[in-house]
């Protein structure tokens, strides 16, 4: 049977389940080729008993639920703030320390560090992926040559090794380049060996030359320290896969060879800047997500994370749990007197001439009044007895 | 005005700066004396007790409103202040102000324009409900970059802020050696310059230049300035100019309200002079009561001392200052006022020692009162102390049902439940009042119609109860079958209080029902619970709709059940439905033994048994348990032990039932029969099987003992063998990283390579000695059982006891603390042998070594801070988790909204899905297929089934289990 009558059309239309569940009704009555009215209704009331009965009921304080539900396995998760994730090579914050870290959204997380997934050709040729991590790795005097300091001649020399550069794909006159326009001297090139010396001779310049040498970054993002290269068993096949040491989204994704549709970061204000509120709140559900899961906490309902992540990303930006987040900006006197900071929130309340409407919760319980949170919320009248 | 009744709700709470005219109004007496008491102890009038500011003795009436102690608010007082002084809370923004404002005119250095701005950004930021202070603070940092006002030209100066509450004025006054520098440059190698020109060029007299010059004569500022021109030199020197608070009063007295509205700051309600304090409150005596001590004497309040210390310097400072003092002494004085009235307010000013206490201890002043987590806020008003609250040890009861408490005699004979008396139930209420106070269902108060209250006392009750008539009210005892609260901390999810029904005992403590000892992470080692009497109707019908246990047999958090058999519930069905290693089949029973195992249930027939055995019928462990299900029950998981549990309409076909069929924290059976038959058939179902497992456990016996985790010699062998082999492993690793050999893996120091190897090396030891050990554990072994089964415990902790207790760590390393180079002296240095890095090759049967034990407790100690730490960190986690969520409501268009009304969510979780009902890994989807496949076949087998299954029928949920009987007579629900 390929359609139903009409007076059953109806019955499921006339229904109010989401339509994705209508259709499947529907579906489901041409496969089992239903033609008596009262058996569509009977169908349609007991879907729709099962789909009423599997909703959040109204006014359920799913606030709380949800934060009880985070917190309340908080107090089973460890300390230990290293570990790795996956990888062995590198050290990931994790555990409370890390749940902590992402409800604080905090500017910088403890261990940025990002998997960058790569295109095409990159992803299966070892020799392509190096490309790409020598574009991404920083790259410092250090691992490119000796530098040693002459006293006598105020000179530091670099004896850069061949086969790094050629590796790293870097030319010596950029190395010199660099190194005069980032320390302002002269450096002479003679082959693989690069000599300057500060203008006046000091001895203290000349040690602060090596030092400022060994900050200058020749290639690569400078706060990405390390990259890791790793073949990777996925669903679309072997590839390879880099996990970096420090994070900079929005340069990485810029790299040729970098697939920018799966490359992700730990820190979420990244995800923000480069692609939006949208994308943070879906990162903050992932962190949070994969925290729990390494403590073996993967039982916690996504729909509390999502709750936290909404809440947080609410206003188009990113705020924290907490005082200086959401928790600081209520509207309520009181209730922000209560959590934090109590002396200076009425102290400034005083000075603006603030008035609390006592809309919250927290103001009700100080008052004395019914909150306003589930059978709080309610408003019953006796009928009449006509009725 | 005195206010003659409380209102009856309180709409919203305005907040302001006040008048000091309004203090003198509202103030029941002015403060004079820094006495308290006199001699006779009587308070003194005008002084800090006087009786004027309410009352705190009993028995004795308020000199303002006549009410006794208890009534009487309390009144407050005033202390004129002989000077002003600042009010600490306000000094940032008393800078702010004097920075943005004109030292002369006192008006906002803003234009027109930019007021406009600010006025905008104002009105933006207060819509969008983001923070005043921001805008404030660039309007002052706007302003002062003005050197001169806008409106009537005066050149402003720097002001200073010595914390915490002096201002100076950084200004430029003529210099000390002004006649030198004058003559200076008049003597000018290229220019000199006469007195008679200067006199020419300034338009000042020659005989006053000459007595300027001869330093007679201080320029003032206009002819300061035409010398300066004249001769292009500097007179000035800079110069802090300290601002006394009157002088600052002055000054805000002058900003106009327009000015100050731009700043975000309500004039109305709060004019900046009003920020530095000529008049001080008093606080009432019931604010800062003082108490008497066993010895007779009077110990004040902190509030007290400080007044007094405030009133005491207020007094001197009046008399120096009429007698003339010097103004050197007149400043310290004050100062020294200002710092009294300073840590009235806080005294924990940064930079200011705190006022103590004469014992040392520092005084706890009113911003110590508001403060903190056992302050007002958190301490008085968000969190209160209660009645009808009980607290006892609790103990485990297995014949009380998962929805009851056990509630001793005397704590029932304590807690009241208040009886409307009428003509149904007059009989019950005389038949309470006449037990009286301390018989068990007995009364212990009554409250007549006309209000009055009357304690029943054993010798009154007999009369009293023939009294009692429709119309009174009686404060019974806590009877079988009443709805209580019960809790304990940490109350860290809902599942912490829970509504139980009452079932009075003996005895001192409360008893529980052991399955719900996980939703409160309660155990019997001496846990205390709070119990708490619910006292009106709205409330009990809430907590027994809402709050009872079984309601909550599902957790919110991973949409499974929290409820379920634990520990020996989970052996003892195990026990009984798992086969037997040697034939093969779960074990039989004969008629007594059966029926013995389900004495506990509601079954009261068996069915037909299962097979005939030397010419006595049997029954199996599966058909048993299958008593319990539900006859339409039909599912198939796989167990905790690893076979394939079936059962089909209701019997158990296959598998053995353990912790993943009716377990805690997802119980495959429970899970699905709460979700398809509801809570009162779930917690019926998690009753039974705990009684049907204790039976079974008794019915085979169960016990452990040190000779369950001894091996025999020959695997005793085999484990050191095992260990020895990595013992040579890690030999060998060494001696490769001593020699320089060892590799090390990418991104890692040889060191840590090291340390790595070694750590897998003797991981897979332990392993190894585990898997030994456990092959010559049979499976009956109780231990073995326990962990198969998931009732307790793990094959770790088996490996632990009877193989090798393994490598111990600290912060994830060998330790590797102590002495240099060694952990302990009894090893060389620098040696990474296992031993010494805190290997312990021992079991916890077998024993450890001396040094093995240390390491262990080192290993030990670590876990205990951890858990110290953790539960600091995890607890305000929480805190600030559940304070900025807790606005979050569904709505009924089923949006999530906080209580502005701002949409969090559109759909709760996206789906709108009650997190209850799902479980996070499963993708719900409603079983049409299921559904259809139901009501095409109509396989029910009666229509109240259909109607059911239909969703026309309410569950029932809150029918009293102590009511059995009403149910038996068809009454379904409370309601």
């Amino acid at each position: 049977m390929t359609e139903l009558k009409r007076s059953i059309e109806r019955v499921i239309d006339d229904s109010e389940l989401p339509k994705r569940l209508r259709e499947r009704v529907r579906q489901t009555m041409i496969d089992r080729e239903v033609d008596d009215k009262s058996v569509a209704e009977e169908i349609v009331q007991a879907v729709s008993a099962q789909y009423e009965a599997n909703r959040v009921d109204p006014l359920e304080p799913v606030g709380t639920v949800s934060a009880q539900s985070i917190g309340e396995p908080g107090t089973q998760m460890t300390m230990n703030t290293f570990h790795y994730a996956g990888v062995a090579e590198i050290d990931v914050t994790q555990g409370l320390p890390r749940l902590i870290e992402l409800v604080d959204a905090r500017k910088k997380p403890d261990t940025p560090m990002m998997t960058v997934y790569l295109e095409d050709e990159f992803a299966d040729d070892r020799e392509k992926a190096h490309e790409v991590v020598w574009q991404i790795e920083s790259t410092r005097i250090l691992s490119l040559g000796d530098v040693s300091t002459n006293v006598a001649d105020m000179r530091v020399t670099i004896t850069l090794n061949e086969e790094t550069l050629e590796e790293r794909m870097i030319e010596p006159e950029t190395v010199q380049e660099r190194i005069e326009s980032q320390l302002g001297v002269d450096a002479s090139l003679d082959g693989t060996v690069i000599e300057f010396g500060p203008t006046q001779p000091s001895y203290r310049e000349l040690l602060q030359l090596v030092e400022d040498l060994r900050d200058i970054v020749f290639k690569g993002i400078e706060d990405i320290s390390r990259v890791v290269i790793r073949k990777e068993e996925l669903d679309e096949g072997e590839e390879f896969v880099l996990y970096t040491e420090g994070s900079s989204f929005g340069d990485v994704l810029d790299i040729d060879g970098v697939d920018a549709t799966r490359t992700i970061t730990n820190d979420i204000h990244e995800i923000h800047k480069n692609l939006g509120i949208e994308a943070a709140r879906e990162a903050i559900i992932n962190e949070t997500m994969e925290t729990l899961e390494e403590q073996g906490l993967d039982d916690v309902n996504v729909r509390h994370l999502m709750l936290v992540a909404d809440i947080m990303t609410n206003n188009g930006d990113i705020s924290s749990i907490g005082r200086h987040g959401i928790s600081g900006a209520k509207a309520s006197v009181l209730a922000r007197a209560a959590f934090e900071v109590t002396v200076n929130h009425l102290l400034d309340a005083a000075v603006h001439g603030e008035i609390d409407t006592l809309s919250g919760v927290t103001e009700n319980v100080i008052v004395g009044k019914p909150i306003k949170l589930g059978t709080g919320d309610v408003d019953l009248r006796v009928g009449t007895a006509d009725q | 005005m005195v206010i003659t009744q409380s209102p009856k709700e309180i709409d919203s709470i305005g907040f302001g700066l006040m008048n000091p005219e309004e203090y003198r109004e509202m103030s029941a007496t002015k403060i004079i004396t820094a006495d308290t008491y006199d001699d006779d102890g009587f308070p003194i009038d005008m002084g800090l007790m006087d009786p004027r500011l309410g009352v705190i003795d009993p028995g004795l009436e308020c000199k303002t409103c006549g009410k006794h102690s208890g009534q009487c608010n309390g009144h407050f007082g005033h202390i004129e202040l002989a000077a002003p002084v600042i009010h600490v809370g306000f000094t940032k923004l008393i800078r702010r102000l004097l920075r943005g404002t004109c030292r002369e005119c006192s008006r906002l250095m803003l234009t027109e324009e930019e007021r406009d701005e600010f006025r905008e950004m104002l009105k933006t930021v207060r819509s969008l409900d983001q923070d005043v202070n921001d805008v404030t603070k660039a309007a002052i940092r706007q302003a002062r970059k003005k050197d001169f006002c806008p409106f009537c030209g005066e050149k402003q100066y720097e002001i200073s802020h010595e914390k915490p509450t002096t201002y100076y004025e950084i200004q430029n006054v003529l210099a000390n050696d002004y006649p030198q520098l004058i003559a200076a440059a008049m003597q000018d190698e290229d220019d000199p310059t006469s007195p008679q020109e200067l006199a020419e060029k300034t338009g000042i007299e020659l005989a006053r230049i000459n007595e300027i010059l001869g330093g007679t004569f201080r320029p003032a500022r206009e002819a300061r300035r035409s010398i300066e021109r004249a001769l292009d030199v500097d007179l000035t020197v800079e110069d802090m100019n300290k601002l006394m608070p009157s002088d600052i009063r002055d000054w805000f007295e002058d900003i106009p309200d327009e000015d100050i509205e731009v700043l975000g700051i309500n004039a109305q309600n709060s004019r900046p002079e009003w920020m530095v304090l000529t008049v001080l409150p008093v606080p009432p005596v019931t604010a800062r009561p003082s108490i008497t001590l066993d010895n007779g004497q009077r110990s004040e309040d902190d509030l007290t001392h400080k007044l007094v210390d405030i009133i005491r310097i207020n007094q001197r400072f009046m008399e120096n200052r009429e007698a003339g003092a010097p103004q050197l002494i007149i400043e310290d004085l004050w100062e020294l006022l200002q710092y009294h009235v300073t840590t009235f307010m806080d005294n924990e000013i940064s930079g200011t020692p705190p006022a103590r206490h004469r014992s040392g201890r520092p005084l706890k002043t009113l911003s110590q009162r508001l403060k903190g987590k056992e302050g007002r806020f958190r301490g008085s008003l968000s969190g209160k102390r209660v009645n009808f609250s009980a607290r006892t040890v609790i103990s485990p009861d297995p014949t009380l049902s998962l929805n009851e408490v056990g509630v001793p005699d005397r704590v029932a004979t304590e807690m009241t439940q208040t009886m409307h008396v009428n003509e149904r139930n007059l009989d019950k209420a005389q038949r309470y009042v006449a037990n009286g106070p301390e018989r068990h269902p007995g009364a212990n108060y009554v409250r007549r119609p006309d209000g009055r209250r009357l304690k029943v006392t054993e010798k009154n009750c007999e009369e009293l109860s023939g009294k009692v008539e429709p119309g009174w009210e009686v404060n019974r005892h806590l009877i079988d079958g009443d709805i209580v609260l019960f809790n304990r901390q940490p109350s860290l999810h809902r599942m912490s209080i829970m509504a139980h029904e009452v079932v009075v005992m003996p005895y001192k403590t409360f008893r529980l029902n052991t399955v719900v000892c996980p939703p409160y992470n309660a155990d019997f080692d001496g846990d205390e619970m709070n119990m708490h009497a619910l006292q009106n109707e709205e409330a009990r019908a809430e907590a027994r709709v809402l709050m009872r246990v079984q309601e909550q047999i599902l957790s919110p958090r991973f949409g499974r059940n929290i409820i379920g058999s634990i520990q020996d519930h989970i052996s003892g069905s195990y026990l009984l439905t798992h086969p037997d290693p040697e034939t093969g089949d779960p074990p039989r029973f004969n008629e007594t033994q059966a029926s013995d195992l389900l004495r506990g249930t509601s079954i009261d027939e068996l069915p037909e048994p299962d097979g005939v055995e030397e010419s006595e019928a049997y029954w199996t462990g599966r058909t048993i348990f299958s008593q319990l299900l539900p006859d339409d029950l039909s599912m198939e998981f796989i167990s905790e032990s690893g076979d394939t549990v079936v059962i089909n309409d209701g019997q158990l076909i296959e598998g053995t039932i353990d912790s993943e069929a009716t377990g805690e924290f997802g119980g495959e059976i429970v899970d699905k029969i709460t979700k398809q038959y509801g809570t009162t058939r779930s917690r019926v179902f998690i009753n039974e099987v705990s009684s049907l497992a204790i039976r079974s456990i008794m019915h085979f016996g169960f016990s452990i003992g040190i000779d369950d985790e001894t091996v025999p010699p020959e695997a005793k062998e085999r484990i050191a063998e095992a260990i020895e082999n990595a013992y040579d492993q890690v030999e060998r690793l060494i001696e490769t990283y001593e020699q320089g050999d060892l590799e090390s893996l990418p991104g890692r120091t040889v060191d840590e390579t090291l340390e790595m190897k070694i750590m897998q090396a003797l991981g897979r030891a332990r392993d190894n000695a585990g898997d030994i050990a456990e092959d010559h554990l049979d499976e009956s072994n109780p231990a073995v059982i326990m962990a198969e089964s998931g009732a307790r415990g793990s094959l770790l902790n088996l490996t632990q006891m009877a193989g090798c207790v393994g490598q111990q760590s600290v912060r994830g390393e060998r330790i590797n603390r102590g002495y240099e180079g060694r952990t302990l002296s009894h090893f060389k240095a620098d040696d990474l042998g296992a031993g010494a890095r805190g290997f312990v090759e021992n079991s916890y049967t077998s024993g450890l070594t001396p040094k093995e034990f240390f390491f262990h407790a080192m290993g030990g100690r670590e876990g205990l801070v951890d858990t110290a730490v953790r539960t600091s960190k995890s607890g305000y986690l929480q805190r600030r988790l559940i304070n900025a969520l807790s606005e979050l409501e569904t709505q009924y268009d089923g949006t999530v909204r906080d209580s502005r009304d701002n949409i969090v969510q559109f759909e709760f979780g996206e789906d709108g899905t009650s997190p209850m009902m799902v479980g996070s890994k499963e993708d719900f989807d409603v079983d049409v297929e299921h559904i259809a496949d139901r009501i095409i076949e109509a396989e029910f087998d009666s229509d109240e089934e259909k109607r059911r299954f239909l969703g026309e029928v309410p569950q029932e949920t809150n029918l009293s289990e102590h009511t059995e009987r009403l149910r038996a007579a068809g009454v379904i629900s409370d309601d």
